[in-house]
């Protein structure tokens, strides 16, 4: 039984809200004697906030925020936990009709590096002319957005503190802003990346997959003090979305209607398809991306809460000057709850038997220790094919 | 005299209702506060925070403009900086209950915490009693719209069965009370019944 019936989780209207509003929609909650109310927030900070004071039991957050809200690094310090991650990927970087045309005209190679060193040459042209520097935004600062931006923008020799200026904005604005003329370009989790594009306002240059492939995103995030009080709950919570996740990646084009049938996101359907169904145009010729660079949810372990993604996380935020300190080994394995996974998910699907895993290291797919049998994995390789080793 | 670390703290709210703004702002007004600026969105916020110099920004908990006020409290380049308030675990009692009514605040570093604080609390006070004056409004109209309907099931039945409006009152409470229903569903049902019948 659980300790609570009644259960209030946030979240974000993104497609990436799929297993939340799915394993609702389909009664999986349900089944576990849960009554989910789906509470729709309009910034990623009320969202932190509203589950720091417990007006929220747990939310679909980015998995940056959890962490920084643990440290303290805005705001007020609380432990919080996950156990879950809500999938991969999900993400692109989109730029304006005119910066389309800078890069494209420059690119040596149609490829996430050639359009990122077509980049730096429209830099430090526009630097040579005194135009004031491009302006790309993200929708929150500790998050997985500002982290394969940064990364892809550092691979090609530009200096996201000092050569762009990056600015935050809510993703549902985005579009908005480009058209306007406010912003350059973005970093935003879907649909927003089509919806650019469709309406013409944009052209979607690089996958986030094209980066990093199978980044971690959201997560599913509580207080440490809410799991604690209600481990029952929490692990009918996984259950319902370990099948939601399941379900979901087997019919992602139907399923994803769930979103807005229910009006969960109030766009028309045919424009959260598009990147689920390889249809968006992309790259600066315009080939469409594979629809592997959109949505996992849950093959490939997508829903195991891997503790070097957040070891990654975490060297990020270092990295750009967020975090300063070292030794945050101890902080991971209080953040990323491996053991809470695996009490529930046991006897209900095979378990990866680390923590850990190295990242950059396989270009397809691949099978990671497991009990009882082996778990499949797909690949993870980085734009410039650095290794991670935790 | 004065000293310029006496100065009046220096207030910008962001609120996408006029009327609650409004109700706030006269409030710090009235505690000696001066509010230099309400707006309804944090759009071109950061040429107005650099122009008017705010020592504390009070914004509304839905704003979507809540994470791009985030990022300016984190960046140190855009001057001035404000920071999140809310830093130590103490303040964590005053954080639930600004949340609660509705209420973020962010404010620039330099600012003396009590002080922080007292804004703070006038606007989760006016936030309250303004949110308080709605539920009030939204509960008397919704009391109208319910004595409405039972008057409309009283007429009918008077009209129907020939009874006289006591009668007709004591008849849709028995009913009421038979099926354990408020008067007011009772009437709907009633109306919802008889319109079946003529439609």
């Amino acid at each position: 039984m659980p300790e609570k019936k009644y259960v209030r989780l946030g979240f974000v209207p993104l497609t990436d809200s799929l297993p939340l509003v799915a394993a609702r929609e389909l009664g999986y909650f349900a089944d576990e004697g849960l009554e989910v109310d789906l509470q729709r927030e309009t910034s990623w900070a009320t969202l932190r906030d509203r589950v720091l004071v417990g007006q929220l039991d747990g939310a679909q957050m980015l998995a940056p925020m959890l962490l920084s809200a643990s440290l303290g690094l805005c705001g007020i310090r609380k432990q919080m936990v996950s156990a879950w991650s809500l999938g991969l990927n999900g993400n692109a970087i989109t730029v304006s009709p005119s910066l389309y045309r800078g890069l494209a005209a420059l690119a040596e190679e149609n490829t996430p590096l050639g359009s990122v060193r077509a980049l730096k040459v429209v830099i430090e042209s526009r630097r040579r002319n005194s135009q004031p520097p491009l302006v790309l935004a993200i929708v929150f600062p500790f998050s997985c957005h500002a982290y394969l931006l940064r990364y892809w923008l550092a691979v090609g020799g530009i200096d996201p503190d000092k050569d762009v200026k990056i600015v935050v904005l809510p993703p549902s604005q985005m579009v908005d802003h480009l058209r306007l003329g406010h912003i350059d370009g973005f970093c935003v989790g879907e649909p927003w990346n089509s919806v650019a594009v469709l309406t013409g306002v944009g052209h979607c240059i690089v996958s986030g997959y094209d980066i990093w492939q199978n980044a971690p995103e959201k997560v599913l995030g509580m207080s440490q003090d809410w799991v604690v009080q209600h481990p029952q709950t929490m692990s009918g919570l996984l259950r319902a979305l370990y099948r939601a996740g399941k379900f979901v990646d087997e019919n992602l084009s139907e399923a994803v209607t769930m979103l807005t049938d229910g009006h969960y996101i109030d766009l028309p359907p045919e424009l959260l398809t598009v990147s689920l169904s390889g249809r968006l145009a992309g790259g600066l010729t315009g080939a469409p991306f594979p629809a592997h660079h959109f949505h996992v949810f849950s093959r490939y372990q997508a829903n195991f809460p891997w503790r070097s993604h957040a070891e990654f996380l975490l060297g990020q935020m270092q990295r750009w000057g967020q975090l300063k300190g070292d030794n945050l080994s101890p902080m991971v394995a209080q953040c990323y709850r491996t053991d809470l996974y695996r009490s529930a998910m046991r006897g209900i699907t095979s378990l990866p038997v680390d923590d850990v895993k190295q990242e950059g290291l396989h270009a397809d797919n691949w099978e990671a220790p497991g009990q009882p049998d082996a778990v499949s994995m797909g690949p993870d390789l980085f734009v410039d094919g650095n290794i991670f080793v935790p | 005299m004065q000293q310029p670390e006496q100065q009046v703290p220096r207030v910008m709210l962001v609120d996408d209702q006029p009327a609650r703004a409004a109700i706030l702002e006269r409030a710090l007004t009235d505690h000696g506060y001066l509010v230099v600026a309400r707006l309804p969105s944090a759009a071109g916020l950061l040429a107005q925070v650099s122009q008017l110099n705010p020592d504390v920004i009070i914004v509304d908990m839905d704003s979507p403009d809540r994470d791009t006020l985030e990022n300016m409290a984190l960046l140190q380049r855009d001057l001035p900086r404000p920071v999140v308030m809310f830093a130590g675990s103490e303040d964590e009692e005053i954080m639930a209950r600004a949340i609660h009514a509705g209420v973020s605040a962010y404010i620039v570093d330099g600012l003396q915490p009590a002080r922080v604080k007292a804004i703070v609390n006038v606007a989760i006070t006016r936030f309250r009693e303004y949110q308080a004056l709605r539920d009030e409004l939204e509960k008397t109209r919704g009391q109208l719209a319910d004595r409405r309907v039972i008057e409309k099931a009283k007429g009918l039945l008077m009209a129907r069965k020939q009874l006289n409006e006591e009668q007709a009152y004591q008849q849709l409470r028995r009913m009421a009370m038979d099926r354990g229903q408020r008067l007011v569903e009772v009437s709907r049902n009633l109306l919802a019944f008889a319109d079946l019948l003529e439609g």
